[in-house]
């Protein structure tokens, strides 16, 4: 502040730094303190607020009627379970099983139809940098295949479209459905992101050179048809963060009541027995919060439930243990003055 | 080596010398970017982070765009290099400042006014009175008829009495007009720093002295930074110049100054080093089996059977690129940026602003802030720094009467005014010896004022104030003093000058006076070389309770005495005097012994009260620093017994009984020595007991001390809270940081004059008061105060404040780094250990310059407590000082809280975005959600005060963060195409994002609320007291007022004073081991009474004796 007998002649001022309650740090401040009602109260707010929220998620996460069958064991039959690897390898085996399924309580469409991919590293590094964005959407990028080494080029030399190690694994397991021998529609559009169709998936770009190298990874792609309507690549190119994720594959529109025996052929092609994955196929509905995963639900009422037990707690040491905030007696250097330290 | 000078010779010097440039330039524009890059890079930090940048160019390692490394690389060296470029663009203007100064210079023998930097080696300066000078020069002429002429050394050596310099004789009687063209050559040494010797020799050329070779000393020099005084002019030749001169010599390179804190950043920074290597080499490791294991099986990542050679190092590279953000490379930036925005806030201050002279406060290093709140030894100069350097007569005591203590002045004082008009015998003796009873030369200006050139600035001030009391000494001519009193002119002749030696202590006039023949002895000096000569029968109780009472108040006390002597008597001892004066062996001793012979019986007048003024506060802030834990020495290069003086009266030390002033002295090593002992064992008995015990030590036995007893002094220095060192020179000063330095303890020095330089430029900190002693101190400094009390501002405030800042930020952004690096490490060990980076290139680019950075910024603004709190109650300064605020426990608690906050937002992040949800951007955005959420209520959470830039900044940066990240979600280019719009969309997002934020605070909240409660450190008591307004604000109260206000209470000390006072400091110099040579039986009582305050001249001779 100024001191009272700072003559206003401006010869003084001119040196003088210009005054703000910034540069003097007097900014009106607000200076709260945790008092136990402040600390108190926030966390019995927490726990009011989040165990209903956890109740909320954790039952429509119930609600989710998910069916999960894993097939990759099972389309094994007993001579070929002693090689799987050389079964899923050759083109000579026939790889078509079928399995069934009851319904156990009524599914209200639509239906999601998910494959689920256990052990499998879509997230490796050497995987997930294999791709070539621009290739996949501008036709006048075809030739550039940069980073998709090692499945840049054909042994010809020529640019593969879509290059790169994901695309090239692609997914290749088919599924169809017949409930009560009556066979069941799969709508296979629009399972993908529509800004990936329209934006990153161009409509003028076809596949070329796909799986003509010497190694054969997965799906083929039809040459005839643009990349942004080839929707199971589309989806597969979202690439997973995790080791183990779902797909989708596709979707019934219809409703699946209880006891509808659902046959299910599967082309079970793509190999996971190289690496020990698992393969299954799952058919789930959704509510708001998505499919069925109690997680956040459980962690919702296990934080609110800390929390207001922190506040029992804390309101109880308050009561038997009374201590008076800002007790200058705590300063030692009242204590004994003099010596400090 | 020699070098020749030719004087007056335009030609031959210019290119062999370097011209009057002064220089303290770092760069040139030339070698600025080579030279900038080159220091920067000498760094570690930046080497690493070069090294970082470089291997993200090779694709095959980098997990992210190499542009994420170096767009914040090419940005921090830019804000360094434009730093250093503005601090020597600084540093060139205030040169420039100087070099551009005119002054008057003989060019082909006309007199012409130039700029001092085109002053070369051999021109004749002219410098006219209260110029400074501009270069070393040899004197030539003086408008002094005898060539003396007085120069202000202050600058230089700090002391403020005026010195005499003398022309050297060639040049003696040489008219004004030929001094333009006069000619010759000086012989003198190359360059060199000692301020003390100049052997050099001067010839003159025909038609001056012809093959005369003249010795020069030192008496013959002024020396650059020096002020003319009460000459009217002076000229001279330059020897030296520019950079060369002894001042620009002794000034030294300046060596950068790191803090503490920076100090312990770059430890921790070295242990997350050493941590990140050990995570790097486990995961190279466990990526490398998993590769061979693992990987060779899945056949969709077509692992080539046979890779290169450099195979085995791929995978350890990535993950040390991966985990190389773990460093946060933004520190260096953001600490840039707070320290100085730290910097500005001291140039802002307005109470920092010296009013009288409208100087704010400035800090030159920009980047010392924090030291300034760790600081444990503060070593200060005296003259100027403590004091004002402006002596002034304020109060007297004749025959008993005391004058000036109402109003504090006695020149206004109605009854002195009385006295002197009354003509009363005793004030009227009291003026004349006031007025003449000196060394002080009147002059006569145009205008008819009388003009006075004292040596001594207390003289100065007696002559002054007799002359205001109508007493005025007019004229000297030869041995004939005039002085007019009222209107009568009234004469005396000089028959003998009794000069004042500082061991002496007094001097003494014998004259006759004209008017009636009698012969007289006048004497003036210190009460204790005065008071004991007093003639039998006079009471001295009076003059001793006045001497005590000024003393108290911190004025410097003369007393004044006479006596008739009788015509045999002064004949008798006139013939002993001259014998003395003429002996060749111990001459000063001898006429010190004769003088004694006629010093005595005296009649004690009075005493007058001088004060060279504390400045306001200082006993204030000594009080309260020290209160802060600082310990304070004083170096001057003045008296002991001045020293001891100030030291009192501005509460450096405290009076017996609750103070001790230990001696060290002695002429002798081994008398230094056996001192040292005899002080070190008190130290040790006492430092147990509450009680401030001192050692005053003088620049001589210091040398033995420094030199030959560095352990011990050491340990001294380490025992004492409090020192005095007088007759110091500016390298003992900075031997005395040294050693301080040494024991490892923050040190800050604070001075005001040229000879303080070394010392504040030593001092982990330096402080110079921009004084009346001029700016070179200031100059040198780190910060420039105006006025001494600031210094509890800057430490109390300013330090402190910017300690706790930067603590919280340094830890902060290991703590983001940390945060997000532990998740990438998580994410690594279920993506295969192949060192996948789980955030995009974007996301780790912002997330370190932007999103986390912007909040922490404002914590500059943070306040934990009021500065009120804190100035009432400086012991919470120990927190900063003891480092409580950064080490390596409070930094493992924030790497504690980053590994847990990593563990809550991956665990979430995975479990609620499993299955059909995990999509990579989704999931990476998640993650990322909540560490920006988390940091937010984390810097919420540490914030003591909020202001509205707080706000602005905490819960801008997370609307920010959505800002953003729609803004990229809306370029379908980006990798993140509709990511973020898709996310804010699912309503099972928020309900992660909130559960994480809930998850991570909770016990966070709960862990520091118990703490607060129930484990209060010091700063949250004083803050709960603050804030609730408890009894705390009247605390201040309970500490008495440092220093009662005196004016009032002057009689009543003067009664309850104990009356032991001759000589004054008896009992706290009574350890000295003089004291116990004092019964060895000199002849003269004077000598003993002498030996106790160290003279080791004296007692060597009475030794001898």
């Amino acid at each position: 502040m100024m001191e009272p007998h700072s003559a206003p002649t401006p010869k003084k001022y001119s040196k003088k730094p210009k005054y703000s309650k910034f540069s003097q740090q007097e900014l009106p401040a607000w200076k709260p303190i945790l008092t136990p009602g402040w600390v108190i109260s926030t966390f019995t707010v927490v726990g009011i607020v989040f165990i209903p929220v956890g109740l909320a998620s954790l039952f429509s996460s119930e609600s989710v009627e998910e069916a999960a069958i894993r097939y990759d064991d099972k389309c094994l039959n007993e001579i070929h379970a002693q090689n799987a690897v050389a079964f899923i390898k050759s083109d000579m085996t026939n790889k078509t099983c079928t399995t069934s399924w009851t319904v156990e309580r009524k599914m209200q469409g639509p239906i999601f139809i998910y494959y689920q991919l256990d052990n499998y590293y879509q997230n490796h590094r050497r995987y997930v940098k294999s791709r070539n964005d621009k290739q996949l959407v501008n036709p006048a990028s075809e030739g550039d295949t940069t980073n998709c080494y090692p499945q840049d080029k054909t042994n010809g030399s020529m640019p593969i479209v879509p290059c790169g190690l994901i695309a090239w694994s692609l997914f290749n397991d088919t599924y169809k459905f017949w409930v009560n021998t009556k066979s069941l529609t799969v709508n296979k559009k629009d399972i993908s992101w529509g800004s990936d169709r329209s934006h990153k998936f161009g409509s003028k770009v076809y596949p070329k050179n796909f799986q003509l190298g010497g190694l054969v990874g997965g799906a083929k792609l039809d040459e005839n048809i643009p990349l942004n309507q080839q929707e199971d690549l589309i989806v597969w190119m979202r690439t997973a963060a995790l080791p183990s994720f779902r797909k989708l594959y596709g979707k019934i529109e219809t409703n699946l009541e209880v006891n509808d025996s659902v046959e299910i052929v599967i082309e079970n092609n793509y190999n996971t027995y190289e690496f020990g994955g698992n393969k299954r196929l799952i058919l789930s509905t959704a509510t708001w919060i998505g499919g069925k995963n109690p997680f956040l639900g459980m962690a919702y009422l296990f934080v609110g439930g800390v929390s207001l037990l922190c506040a029992i707690v804390f309101i109880l040491l308050y009561v038997i243990k009374p201590r008076p905030l800002g007790d200058p007696s705590y300063l030692s250097w009242n204590k004994n003055p003099g010596i400090l330290k | 080596m020699k070098r020749y000078v030719y004087i007056n010779d335009d030609e031959s010097a210019h290119d062999l010398y370097c011209d009057n440039r002064i220089s303290n330039r770092k760069y040139t524009v030339l070698n600025f970017i080579p030279k900038n890059l080159w220091e920067q890079f000498s760094r570690f930090m930046n080497q690493y982070f070069l090294l970082i940048a470089c291997l993200q160019l090779w694709s095959l390692i980098t997990p992210v765009n190499p542009a994420s490394t170096w767009g914040p690389l090419i940005f921090i060296f830019a804000v360094s290099a434009t730093k250093e470029a503005w601090d020597d663009y600084h540093r060139y203007l205030s040169d420039k400042k100087a070099n551009e100064k005119e002054v008057w210079v003989v060019r082909n023998g006309i007199k012409k006014l130039i700029q001092a930097q085109d002053i070369h080696v051999g021109n004749i300066v002219w410098l006219r009175e209260n110029d400074e000078v501009p270069c070393d020069l040899v004197l030539i002429g003086s408008s002094d008829p005898q060539g003396l002429c007085y120069i202000e050394t202050a600058a230089m050596d700090g002391e403020t009495d005026l010195k005499t310099r003398v022309i050297p004789s060639a040049c003696m009687g040489i008219d004004v007009e030929l001094l333009h063209k006069i000619k010759g050559v000086i012989e003198c040494p190359t360059p060199n720093k000692d301020i003390r010797r100049f052997d050099a020799n001067m010839r003159l050329f025909p038609p001056f002295i012809d093959n005369d070779i003249c010795p020069l000393t030192i008496k013959n020099t002024v020396l650059q930074s020096c002020y003319l005084r009460n000459t009217e002019w002076a000229c001279g030749v330059a020897v030296y110049t520019g950079n060369e001169t002894k001042l620009g010599m002794s000034r030294g390179i300046p060596e950068p100054k790191l803090t503490a804190m920076d100090a312990m950043i770059d430890k921790l920074t070295g242990a997350i080093f050493v941590f990140q290597i050990v995570v790097v080499m486990v995961l190279g490791i466990a990526g490398n089996v998993w590769k061979d294991t693992e990987a060779k099986k899945q056949w969709y990542v077509l692992y080539p059977d046979k890779g290169p050679w450099y195979e085995l190092l791929i995978i350890p590279l990535r993950f040390e690129l991966l985990c190389s953000i773990m460093i946060p490379i933004s520190i260096k930036v953001s600490l840039d940026l707070v320290k100085g925005l730290y910097a500005k806030f001291i140039d802002w201050d307005h109470r920092m602003v010296d009013l009288e002279t409208s100087t704010p406060s400035n800090a030159t290093n920009t980047a010392i802030s924090e030291d300034l709140g760790q600081v444990e030894y503060i070593l200060t100069d005296k003259t100027g720094t403590l004091t004002e350097n402006k002596m002034i007569f304020r109060r007297c005591c004749i025959s008993g009467i005391f004058y000036g203590n109402e109003n504090g002045d006695a020149l206004k004082d109605v009854e002195l005014l009385h006295a002197v008009s009354s003509g009363s015998p005793d004030v009227v003796q009291f003026l004349t010896i006031m007025a003449i009873c000196n060394t002080v030369i009147p002059t006569q200006s145009k205008t008819g004022d009388i003009l006075y050139k004292a040596q001594s600035q207390d003289e100065d001030a007696l002559v002054q104030a007799a002359a205001h009391l109508h007493m005025v000494f007019f004229n000297k001519s030869g041995n004939i003093l005039e002085v007019k009193f009222n209107s009568s002119v009234l004469q005396y002749e000089v028959l003998e000058t009794l000069e004042f030696t500082s061991d002496r202590k007094r001097m003494s006039l014998v004259l006759r006076d004209c008017q009636n023949g009698k012969i007289l002895l006048l004497s003036k000096g210190a009460d204790e070389a005065i008071l004991p000569y007093a003639r039998t029968g006079q009471q001295t109780r009076n003059f001793v309770e006045a001497v005590e009472q000024y003393a108290h108040l911190g004025l410097r006390t003369l007393c004044l005495a006479w006596r008739e002597l009788r015509e045999d008597e002064y004949r008798e001892w006139s013939l002993m005097f001259r014998e003395a004066n003429s002996t060749l062996v111990d001459r000063e001793w001898r006429v010190a012994e004769v003088c004694q012979r006629i010093e005595h019986n005296l009649e004690v007048l009075g005493v007058t009260a001088i004060e060279d003024r504390l400045q306001d506060g200082v006993p204030e802030t000594i009080e309260t620093l020290r209160k802060a834990g600082i310990n304070f020495w004083m170096l001057t290069g003045d008296k002991q017994n001045t020293a001891i003086q100030i030291a009192l009266s501005c509460n450096f030390i405290s009076p017996e009984p609750k103070g001790q002033l230990l001696s060290i002295d002695g002429k002798t090593e081994d008398e230094v020595r056996r001192s040292l002992e005899r002080v070190l064992l008190t130290m040790r008995i006492t430092t147990s007991e509450p009680k401030d015990v001192a050692f005053v030590i003088d620049g001589w036995a210091l040398d033995f001390a420094l030199n030959h007893y560095r352990k011990a002094f050491t340990e001294l220095a380490i025992l004492s809270r409090t020192a005095i060192c007088c007759r110091v020179t500016p390298s003992q000063k900075a031997q005395l940081v040294q050693i301080l330095k040494s024991c490892d303890y923050r040190t800050l020095a604070i001075g005001d004059g040229g000879n303080d330089v070394r010392m504040i430029q030593q001092a982990d900190i330096g402080v110079g008061i921009s004084g009346r002693e001029g700016l070179q101190a200031a100059r040198a400094a780190d910060y420039s105060i105006g006025k001494f009390r600031f210094l509890k501002r800057l430490i109390l405030v300013h330090g402190r404040y910017s300690y706790n800042r930067t603590a919280f930020l340094s830890q902060y952004s290991f703590y983001k780094s940390l945060l997000i690096c532990f998740i990438q490490i998580f994410f690594s060990f279920i993506s295969g250990v192949s060192g996948t980076s789980l955030f995009n290139s974007v996301s780790l680019m912002a997330y370190n310059v932007f999103y986390t950075s912007v909040p922490v910024l404002v914590s500059v603004l943070d306040k934990d407590l009021s500065e009120e709190t804190v100035i009432q109650h400086p012991q919470i300064l120990f927190y900063c000082q003891a480092g409580r605020l950064l080490n390596p426990s409070t930094f493992a608690g924030w790497f504690g809280r980053s590994l847990f906050h990593a563990v809550v937002v991956f665990l979430i992040s995975i479990h609620a975005y499993a299955y059909d949800k995990s999509e990579m951007e989704e999931v990476s955005m998640v993650a990322l959600s909540g560490c920006i959420w988390l940091q937010a209520f984390v810097v919420a959470m540490e914030t003591n005060s909020f202001t509205i830039l707080q706000h602005l900044a905490i819960w801008g940066n997370l609307a920010g963060f959505y800002a953003i990240n729609w803004i990229f979600s809306a370029l379908p280019a980006s990798g993140m195409y509709t990511i973020m719009f898709r996310l804010c969309r699912q309503p099972s997002y928020w309900i992660s994002i909130f559960l994480m934020t809930a998850a991570g605070m909770s016990p966070i909240l709960a862990i520091k609320y118990f703490r607060y409660t129930y484990r209060p450190s010091k700063i949250n008591t004083l803050q709960q007291a603050e804030r609730l307004g408890g009894p705390i604000l009247s605390l201040g109260t309970i500490e008495p007022q440092p220093r009662p206000l005196i004016e009032k209470d002057v009689s009543t000390l003067s009664i309850t004073q104990p009356k032991n006072r001759n000589p004054v400091y008896e009992p706290l110099l009574s350890d000295s081991p003089n004291a116990t040579r004092r019964s060895s039986g000199t002849p003269f009582d004077f000598f003993q009474s002498q030996s106790r305050s160290s003279l080791p001249n004296y007692s060597r001779n009475c030794k001898d004796n």
